[in-house]
């Protein structure tokens, strides 16, 4: 696939794929977020959910027909492209946003294990978490658990063989190159290395998720007594 | 104004159009499996607001009316008697204060949806009153029903057309019959993206087979049991999005057919996509039903979409001119 010229490719009568490569990589993830920003403005009624190198545009079919009434892939097709070329600063719509993680210990039962298969000590596997600056690549599995790009490759380990049938809300956890955050208590097969207080998805919220995909995203090590300080500001619980 | 729950039935969950706008936070939109068969539920009782309907699956709920009520069943034929008395389907009903609505199981089909007029008065979350069962998110915090739950109804105007406050149907309904599935006629699919990664004989397995719904089928998803599909070599795939209609392929060889509360991302195979116009169908299969594919074009998927919206809309104006001129 030529990267410089994504595919766009029907994938129901009322979505369409625009993919931009098949590799989970910053800078293809990076294109998807810039795309989904241009189409968002000049197409505020195609609803764009990225993922790590595509992005699904969701349409109404029945404004997009031709003047005799059949739906016109043409027309739709053009409106895509020419929003693609349209001018928008993307950087602006990406948040920073620090997430405060209690590491090890009781948050985090898989970090021994973690920094054993590393060759690491869990000291040198919490600095370099906390080093990496991260993407938003997508967000998936559930509502608000994000999909984060930029773990440092030294960290990468496999799921583990059995999934917990319960991961804590909050759980910080790393699947392969990928690192995340459990928004809610859920079955789950990722090394857990700590817990965030913060809560990742709350429908009462006017931003239901505290993280948008294409968010740039830090993590702070904090001690377990301001975990618990901060869990009973944001009411996360178990 | 409310409705008790006495028994909740197998699977009973308040549903509308679905929740939009929202999968790119990781929240899918949801919804009533047979969307057909929810709008004309509430059409006929006079419902304009795409108000949320209570999808019943298999067996029903017995609920207990606090008050005077509305209601018409639509969707899979549901034996269903208030205060003994049958209920004659796809037909408005007047029931009064106090009667208890009994609901069996369906010969055929497998969700029927239970309207009232005025619509249920739950709190939309994130602009939808549906509930999203795997998400948990909705109303009851995203659960099904149970027993002893109360559904608040919304206050409203007298139906001009109810002219006796005594248990009665209307005397005249929807012919069900151009709405229901046989569950043996073939769903329409499109070829998926990944359609030539599997074998020829799973390519040509896939449209020839004869597959079997899996009990373990949910609103996430139709599971097909059948003999395995294969694919050439393994494929190392990253995740991308996905929708209602997604067949998808895992590592069993069996395929998945997401359905209303499809995940927004998936990473297995995309082997097909079942025509929007016959995901109700598909909705109203049962565990043990027969389901096979025969391929169509986006071209043809898109006409029978149209022409099939275009005999609900008339069949919507009928039902309100017919309401309005009683």
């Amino acid at each position: 696939m030529n990267p410089a010229h994504p595919s766009l490719e029907p994938l129901a009568e009322d979505a369409w794929i625009l993919r931009f490569g098949d590799a989970m990589d910053v800078a293809i993830n990076a294109r998807v977020h810039d795309a989904a920003a241009r189409l968002r403005r000049a197409l505020p009624d195609v609803e764009c959910v990225p993922a790590y190198a595509s992005l699904l545009l969701r349409f109404e079919p029945s404004a997009w027909r031709d003047g005799g009434g059949r739906f016109d892939a043409v027309r739709l097709r053009e409106a895509v492209m020419s929003a693609l070329r349209h001018e928008v600063n993307v950087t602006a719509t990406a948040q920073d946003v620090i997430i405060p993680v209690w590491y090890g210990g009781a948050a985090g039962q898989d970090l021994e294990d973690v920094a054993a298969h590393a060759g690491l000590t869990t000291h040198d596997v919490i600095a370099r978490h906390t080093a990496a600056e991260y993407r938003v690549a997508m967000i998936g599995f559930a509502p608000g658990f994000p999909y984060l790009l930029g773990l440092d490759p030294a960290l990468a380990v496999p799921r583990r063989a059995q999934p917990r049938t319960r991961v804590p809300a909050g759980s910080v956890a790393i699947g392969g190159l990928q690192t995340g955050i459990y928004p809610q208590a859920l079955p789950g097969g990722w090394q857990l290395i700590g817990r965030t207080p913060l809560r990742l998805f709350d429908v009462a919220a006017a931003q239901p998720s505290l993280l948008q995909p294409g968010d740039r995203v830090r993590f702070r090590a904090i001690t377990e007594e301001e975990f618990t300080r901060l869990a009973a500001n944001t009411g996360l619980s178990e | 104004m409310s409705i008790e729950v006495i028994k909740p039935g197998l699977l009973s969950s308040l549903q509308d159009a679905g929740r939009h706008g929202h999968a790119s936070l990781g929240l899918g939109r949801g919804g009533a499996m047979d969307l057909p068969a929810w709008r004309l539920a509430n059409a006929l009782v006079g419902n304009v607001h795409h108000e949320a309907a209570l999808e019943i699956t298999l067996a029903g709920p017995t609920l207990r009316f606090r008050c005077d009520a509305v209601i018409a069943l639509t969707g899979a034929i549901v034996d269903a008697r208030a205060d003994g008395e049958p209920l004659p389907p796809w037909t408005a009903c007047f029931l009064p204060a106090g009667t208890v609505l009994r609901m069996g199981g369906m010969r055929h089909g497998c969700r029927s949806y239970l309207a009232v007029r005025g619509g249920f008065d739950v709190a939309p979350v994130l602009g939808s009153r549906s509930t999203d069962l795997h998400a948990r998110v909705g109303p009851l915090e995203g659960r099904g029903l149970q027993a002893g739950d109360e559904l608040p109804m919304a206050t409203t105007d007298a139906a001009p057309w109810i002219r006796s406050r005594t248990l009665h149907a209307l005397r005249w309904g929807l012919d069900p019959q151009p709405w229901l599935d046989d569950a043996k006629a073939p769903l329409a699919l499109l070829r998926g993206h990944h359609h030539e990664a599997m074998d020829e004989a799973s390519q040509r397995a896939l449209f020839s087979q004869r597959f079997m719904l899996s009990k373990d089928s949910n609103r996430t998803g139709a599971r097909l049991d059948g003999s395995p599909l294969a694919l050439r070599q393994p494929l190392e795939l990253i995740s991308e999005a996905t929708v209602p209609g997604t067949v998808q392929l895992p590592p069993s060889g069996q395929p998945i057919a997401l359905l209303a509360e499809a995940p927004v991302t998936g990473g297995y195979p995309r082997i097909g996509q079942v025509a929007a116009v016959d995901l109700p169908r598909l909705a109203q299969r049962r565990p043990g039903d027969t389901v096979s594919f025969r391929e169509v074009t986006f071209d043809e998927a898109m006409d029978r979409l149209d022409a099939r919206e275009e005999a609900l809309q008339r069949l919507l104006r009928r039902i309100a001119q017919r309401l309005e001129s009683a």
